[in-house]
């Protein structure tokens, strides 16, 4: 099994629906002194590089890479900014280790979406301008032509989808770090004010804010800092086309292909047998089902009837999305990934309290950009020795 | 350019045709707008320019007083400590005269811009403002300037309840 | 790389993909060789797309490989071939496709107005501050504390200008002399209309590969010896900005790496960061090429012109190239290989150079991004 790479620290400021008081300052330099407290780093000495990763449009700022090195402690250091989610930080911080030239990587990705008045359309500011932005409308029409499209050609159901939604909120209630746990029921769910068919306002995940930054370091380091190493043994990240009119609106291509790079580099072959729990994306609830297919955790058409079955249960034989997913915890944009890889690593330190899951040894993360982009990564981690 | 390649991609089109719409074109304005959170730093930074004064954050471990005023300090990585106030004078650190806006027009009467120094913050912290009441020609490295409030019922809140900084009579 | 010009009727996509064909054909290879691909771009607010490097990937041959999008401001362009590096170095891909691409026309009336959206909300832009304000202030600072006239700073425009000259690219090549320079416009004293490099659109790309297959590839493989990179505090006015101490940070790095001890000598040909001509001066410095506040005197000696001890810009760099902020910097990487490989036609440097450098600077007078490449 690879071990170039672990995460020794982890630290996380949220997730809130809104933080009135705190810019994204002292949001960043909370989370990021948690995680070099957990990690016992010293940041202005013993951090070879910073990883930040976002977006300029979400945070109002161009070059949004000017504000980020003072709350976490990079002034005159080696720090930069991929503009993804905090999933590819996570792959660009484990082949940085791996050119053998840096030992102690930092990552952070934050959301600061309470700041922002006009979301959607900031979102549709993101369509491309020839040949989608003049349509107008509100941008997440395109997740219910994808919706439709997805359980035509499966034969999933929007009750299927539902449940998603009842398990995620339900589970976040038990996540002191959720922002939007609840007690729904799929009722609840069918009934919620259609949005943009199928879709429905309960099958949307609520926006949060908040901030999670996680210390990296090579096996050399890491077996110094900590006695629970938590290893990389996977990292994959794809892109298919971003335009409407070419895409596969059934299947999610670029988890497919992410999947596939991460599952290769772990060796695994049969992903059923290996992965004990994941946290997948579910910006929308449709999303869980299709990536679940899309990451063979499952054959194509079965995620439904697994939902049902209570399988993605957290007592489950398949946990997904323990922590709530995005629909529980909040969808917090770019860093939406690394709040799953947040889970990933605390159940796989036996840290997650009431969530914890008996015995794991290997748990998945995975993330879908969101509208209108068709790429994705996947992290693979563990704890085995 | 390789001596080797021999065509360069690119068609050329002139401003005045973009402008005039002469070329196909789509145009949008981005409804992007934000309410960004001052936080507790600047949020206190903000109240306090409305009631007149410049306040900055003391970092016990280096003795920084920083200004703009910041809950962490930077250097020593750790949380800052104390408020402390500082004077509504300074020394210019560098200067500039503009003749653009912030939309690259041209702006009939110059500006004077200038990083300013703060009396009773560590060496070095400046501020940008504008200089007022004083001629391009006589604006001078280390020069002492002293800043021009708006009046109590104009203030809002924000940077520009200073009017501008102006140069202190030599004694 | 493409054509560098204020406007530029192609649409992003396609300036990448012309860029991106243009490599793989000078590589002898096709999309299905390349393993992963890293897009360099700067602000969304230019080309009006939120999310850009997601439109911009199937015109940068990305389509259905794993990619992805760095952006550190200006710093961009070089640190993108950086980026390129990591993928091959970690040994997760033999191949990279780095490629950088900016269209800035796209931004009405003028793209100088969307910079106003890079400084703080509260300390700066209530001040109607203009992205020129903060070069002026540097520049002056730079001249102030080491006593240095502007006719001095001017000899670096009508040098790269003239450059500029020979690069069939370049988008505002000319021959002018100081008094041009140092009569033009005046935009925020001490800058002038001369000493500045242009808005463009433009596209440039590279193709990385391992030592394994770069050696079955071609007999003439430019290494990747050394990348470094530095960023600075977002508090711009708390800084003294006579010197660039994050550019010396990032070369530190690259030197280490790449095993150079003293760089002025070890330095063949250099493509320094020059947005404004006197950047390209007080890179020199920060990049320890010379001792602070010598640069101007190396420059009027005619060190670094083309023929001299150590040519910087023998492209033309910005000022007379352009500067579409990504490609600009990848351009210069693309001028060092050119000249690493004897193929810069009349810009070549003579004396067989071997080892150069490329650097690029962005953000808020903090970043410094560089590499460095041997034959």
């Amino acid at each position: 099994m690879l071990r170039d790479a672990a995460i020794v620290g982890v630290g996380c400021m949220g997730f809130k629906s809104i933080t009135p008081d705190l810019s994204y300052k002292e949001i960043m330099f909370e989370a990021a002194t948690r995680a070099y407290e957990d990690a016992g780093v010293n940041p202005r000495r013993d951090i070879d590089c910073f990883v930040t990763c976002g977006e300029d449009y979400w945070e109002g700022f161009s070059i949004f890479d000017e504000f980020v090195p003072d709350q976490l402690g990079a002034v005159l250091k080696r720090l930069f900014t991929v503009s993804a989610d905090g999933l590819y930080g996570i792959a660009t911080a484990y082949m940085l280790i791996r050119t053998g030239q840096f030992d102690t990587v930092a990552v952070e990705a934050h959301s600061k979406a309470s700041d922002m008045l006009t979301y959607a359309d900031i979102v549709a500011f993101a369509l491309d301008p020839i040949y989608n932005r003049p349509l107008g409308g509100h941008p997440y029409y395109i997740a219910g032509l994808e919706m439709n499209r997805y359980l035509h050609e499966t034969g999933n159901t929007k009750e299927q989808c539902a449940q998603v939604v009842a398990k995620n909120r339900k589970n976040a209630l038990a996540n002191p770090y959720a922002a939007h746990g609840a007690n729904i029921t799929t009722d609840d769910v069918l009934e919620s004010e259609p949005l943009f068919y199928p879709l429905s306002q309960l099958d949307v995940s609520p926006l949060a804010d908040g901030c999670a930054v996680m210390v990296l370091a090579s096996d050399r380091v890491a077996e110094k800092l900590t006695d629970t190493p938590i290893w990389i043994r996977g990292v994959g990240w794809n892109s298919d086309t971003p335009r409407l009119e070419t895409r596969d609106w059934g299947r999610a291509l670029y988890t497919e292909l992410a999947a596939d790079m991460a599952y290769k580099m772990a060796g695994i072959r049969t992903p059923l047998d290996e992965i004990d729990f994941a946290e997948i994306d579910d910006i929308f609830s449709y999303k869980e089902l299709q990536n679940l297919e899309a990451l063979r955790l499952c054959g194509r058409g079965e995620a439904g009837r697994l939902t049902e079955e209570g399988i993605t249960e957290r007592d489950g034989d398949l946990p997904i999305n323990p922590s709530g997913g995005l629909l529980g915890v909040g969808y917090t944009l770019e860093a939406s990934g690394l709040q799953k890889l947040l889970e990933v690593v605390l159940q796989l330190r036996d840290e997650a309290g009431k969530r914890q899951i008996p015995d794991v040894e290997t748990g998945l993360a995975q993330i879908w950009r969101g509208i209108p982009t068709t790429s994705g990564a996947v992290t693979i981690l563990s704890n085995a020795v | 350019m390789s001596e080797k390649i021999k065509k360069y991609p690119g068609e050329e089109i002139a401003t005045k045709d973009l402008r005039e719409g002469r070329v196909p074109l789509i145009k949008w304005k981005p409804k992007a707008r934000y309410a960004w959170t001052a936080g507790p730093a600047m949020s206190r930074f903000l109240k306090e320019l409305k009631d007149g004064r410049i306040i900055a954050r003391k970092c016990h471990k280096c003795g920084r007083i920083m200004v703009p005023p910041r809950m962490f300090c930077e250097l020593c990585f750790k949380s800052t400590d104390e408020w402390v106030y500082v004077k509504d004078t300074g020394t210019i650190n560098t200067y500039s005269v503009s003749y653009l806006a912030a939309d690259a027009s041209r702006l009939k009467e110059p500006i004077i811009v200038a990083v300013i120094d703060l009396d009773g913050a560590s060496k070095g912290m400046g501020i940008l403002h504008w200089l007022g009441e004083v001629k391009q020609e006589n604006v001078k490295f280390g020069m002492k300037v002293k800043a021009v409030w708006k009046p109590l019922k104009e203030r809002t809140g924000t940077i520009t309840d200073i009017k501008y900084f102006k140069p202190v009579e030599a004694k | 790389m493409t054509l560098f010009r204020r406007n530029l009727k192609e649409t992003g996509q396609e300036l990448a993909y012309e860029a991106t064909k243009m490599a793989l054909d000078s590589a002898g290879l096709e999309l299905k060789d390349i393993e992963c691909v890293t897009l360099g771009t700067a602000p969304d607010a230019f080309d009006g797309i939120h999310m850009k490097g997601e439109n911009l990937l199937d015109g940068a041959g990305a389509w259905r490989k794993p990619y992805s999008r760095v952006y550190v401001g200006g710093g961009t362009g070089v640190f993108t071939a950086d980026s390129g590096w990591w993928h091959v170095a970690s040994g997760l891909f033999d191949t990279c496709l780095v490629v950088a691409e900016e269209k800035m026309s796209s931004c009405f009336p003028h793209p100088q107005y969307a910079f106003t959206t890079i400084f703080d909300p509260i300390m700066d832009r209530p001040l109607g501050i203009n992205l020129v304000w903060i070069f002026a202030l540097e520049m002056h600072r730079y001249m102030h504390v080491h006593g240095i006239k502007k006719e001095k700073i001017a000899l670096v425009s009508v040098k790269n200008k003239a450059n500029a000259l020979d690069h069939p690219c370049a988008q505002l090549p000319a021959r002018i002399t100081v008094e041009d320079v140092l009569n033009s416009e005046v935009m925020v004293w001490p800058v002038q209309r001369l000493d500045i490099s242009p808005t463009s659109d433009g596209a440039a790309a590279i193709v990385l590969a391992s030592e394994e297959v770069a050696k079955k590839v071609t007999d003439n493989p430019v290494w990747i010896d050394g990348v470094g990179w530095c960023i600075d505090s977002t508090y711009w006015t708390n800084r003294d900005l006579y010197y660039p101490k994050y550019v010396e940070c990032a070369a530190r790095m690259a030197y280490k790496m790449a095993g150079i001890k003293n760089p002025r000598k070890e330095l063949d040909v250099v493509e320094a960061y020059d947005p404004f001509d006197y950047k390209e001066l007080h890179h020199i410095e920060g990049l320890r090429l010379c001792r602070k506040g010598e640069a101007p005197e190396i420059t009027a000696e005619g060190i670094t012109q083309r023929d001299g001890d150590l040519p910087v810009n023998p492209s033309g760099g910005l000022l007379g190239v352009g500067n579409p902020i990504a490609a600009a910097g990848l351009m210069k990487v693309c001028e060092i290989f050119w000249q690493l490989r004897g193929e810069a036609g009349k810009r070549q440097v003579p004396g067989d150079p071997r080892t150069g450098l490329a650097q690029a600077w962005g953000d808020l007078m903090q970043y410094g991004s560089v590499i460095v490449m041997r034959s």
